[in-house]
């Protein structure tokens, strides 16, 4: 039965997505793409997109949300203290660095 | 020949000090020099540092020490850490990264003395079916190299499977341990979430994520869970309950035993002979003593679309950090947003550019409540689909995979379709449970077949016996393939 879902979600080619809405989340996610994937990715996630609006079907009113399956909370390490890995550990895989530290273009203009 | 030992075997020889470590690992190198190119399970060997450990854990032999590991060639998959090899996660992205540290499971292996032979491939960041997206090149079922190995722990399956190691860790996050011991014919536990500490490994889907072992038996998977789990200050999300001696409670009997079988998983549209080998699984399993119910999980269906929610929403959060700063490829560009763009574009493959794309449009304004709130409330009812059953059984047992290896090439244009391979493994990962795939049988063509036993959270010592018991009245697990070495 899942399978038969599923060739709904595989062969339905409507675009719930816009090429605009493709852009705008390539920004967000700090992307560059081609615009042959951006016009791929409008066309894949949109059908993954459909087919989850299967998830409407349950009702969900009362259902609280499940971020992580474990009974833990705010779990805290005792503030000691430790070692840090030696700073040219680090910086060995460094695209680039200046001194000590990582070298990136200016954050700031 | 050496590289045929399960771990207990290569144990009970090094003991006695009829074979040395360093016998047994340049058996494993020249095996793996002869087969590999055939099969691309390794994407890094480190052969020196192998040796040296080879000699330590031969002099440590020698003064008459003792641990279940000692001395004992293992393969970790290449999104774990391991100080000093190199650890790409199968990504262009992390092309040349060599980690600083090791991973608290990695300490925990050297510290019983265990010769790490290498790195072994995996889809891009642990994202795929079948190790075709790895950036590095697709790895080769040894049961028929035309064949995928599955994924995304593939090149941990086949070096296994194909005796170029003892055994080797992987990690699952929706079945990537499980669905490649299936499709290679090994054993895989993906433990329960929260069992072992995932400290060092590259994060995919951090509420999903575990680390586990692939073995050529149960007793071997058995010693190798037992050696990585247990609680870790550098985990917060490792629970603080104490480990059992697994290997110390397996049983070949399964008397009392209640055993689940979930009509949801025997569907339309699976490989008939995986059915018929898995009901046939069912049948030894009652005959060895346990009671067969029927139980339902009502909500399984849901299992796919909520995964593709919140694995790819994690995973686009997780992804954020590849940013060029730190590590990996810098593709530089006039200002910092730019040199951002053009790395991510350039140096993620394609399932994970649109894995960030699903889940970052999953997760941003005005789609959050729609996609990731609901998915993550649909989380809750198959979570208690599981917690309803395991009131009435001790075990589930299932299919690991609705198919045997699938050709090469044959779903990588539909990712959907590749998505189904995954389809009996996700929701135990949603779920937070444990599970377990052992070999129960050929399909026509030669293909192993997947039996799996799921088991409550932090019940893997349920699912090892039952897995075991099974194992010891059958011979699936003691079937070698022949591999074509062209």
């Amino acid at each position: 039965m899942i399978i038969a879902h599923c060739s709904v979600f595989i062969y339905n080619r409507g675009m719930s997505i816009t090429l605009q809405e493709v852009r705008h989340v390539a920004e967000l996610a700090k992307l560059h793409l081609s615009e042959v994937e951006e016009k791929l990715y409008q066309v894949q996630l949109s059908a993954i997109l459909d087919y989850a609006q299967r998830l409407n079907a349950p009702d969900t009113a009362s259902i609280p949300p499940t971020a992580t399956v474990l009974p833990l909370h705010s779990i805290m390490r005792d503030d000691e203290a430790r070692p840090s890995l030696p700073v040219a550990d680090i910086l060995a895989n460094a695209p680039a660095r200046a001194d000590d530290a990582f070298e990136v273009h200016a954050v700031l203009e | 020949m050496l590289p045929n030992l399960t771990i207990h075997e290569a144990h009970d020889r090094l003991t006695r000090h009829e074979i040395s470590s360093v016998e047994l690992t340049q058996a494993i190198l020249e095996r793996i020099d002869h087969i590999d190119p055939a099969l691309h399970a390794y994407l890094h060997l480190a052969r020196d540092s192998a040796l040296r450990q080879a000699q330590e854990a031969d002099a440590r032999l020698t003064h008459g020490e003792d641990t279940p590991l000692l001395g004992i060639p293992l393969a970790i998959k290449d999104v774990i850490c391991v100080k000093g090899l190199p650890a790409t996660a199968g990504s262009k992205i992390l092309q040349g990264f060599v980690p600083p540290y090791d991973a608290t499971a990695v300490t925990k292996l050297r510290a019983l003395g265990v010769v790490i032979i290498g790195k072994t491939n995996t889809d891009e960041f642990a994202m795929g079916s079948s190790t075709e997206n790895s950036a590095y090149g697709v790895t080769h079922n040894p049961w028929n190299t035309n064949r995928v190995p599955g994924g995304s722990s593939g090149g941990s399956a086949a070096a296994v499977a194909a005796d170029l190691c003892l055994g080797a860790f992987g990690t699952d996050t929706g079945g990537s341990v499980r669905q490649p011991a299936s499709l290679c014919g090994v054993v895989g536990v993906k433990p329960s979430y929260g069992r072992v500490s995932r400290y060092g490994l590259i994060a995919f889907a951090s509420s999903l994520d575990q680390i586990g072992p692939l073995a050529k038996d149960v007793t071997d998977a058995a010693t190798l869970l037992g050696i990585i789990a247990g609680h870790d200050s550098l985990d917060s999300t490792s629970m603080p309950v104490p480990v059992p001696d697994y290997a110390s409670h397996l049983r070949s009997e399964l008397k009392g035993m209640r055993v689940g079988v979930p009509k949801e998983y025997f569907i339309e549209g699976m490989q008939p002979e995986v059915e018929q080998a898995v009901q046939t699984a069912i049948a030894v399993m009652q005959s060895l003593g346990a009671e067969i119910r029927e139980v339902s999980l009502p909500h399984t269906d849901y299992g796919l679309p909520v995964y593709y929610i919140i694995a790819p929403a994690e995973a686009s959060a997780n992804l954020a950090r590849f940013d060029s700063v730190r590590y990996g490829l810098r593709i530089d560009r006039d200002d910092l947003w730019e040199t951002y763009r053009a790395t991510r574009g350039q140096g993620f493959g394609p399932e994970v550019k649109r894995r960030i794309m699903l889940g970052t449009y999953a997760l941003s304004t005005g789609y959050y409540d729609a996609y990731y709130l609901k998915a993550q409330k649909v989380r809750t009812l198959i979570k208690g689909d599981f917690d309803t059953a395991f009131k009435e059984v001790d075990v589930i047992a299932c299919p690991t995979s609705p198919t045997t290896a699938f050709k090469i090439g044959e779903k990588v244009d539909n990712p959907l379709q590749m998505y189904l391979s995954d389809v009996f493994t996700l929701n135990q990962n949603l779920a937070g449970i444990c599970g377990i795939s052992l070999p129960c049988g050929f399909d026509g063509q030669g293909l192993p077949i997947g039996l799996q036993i799921d088991g409550p959270a932090f019940g893997e010592e349920t699912i090892l016996r039952v897995a075991y018991a099974y194992e010891q009245a059958t011979d699936w697990h003691k079937q070698k393939p022949v591999i074509n070495v062209k």
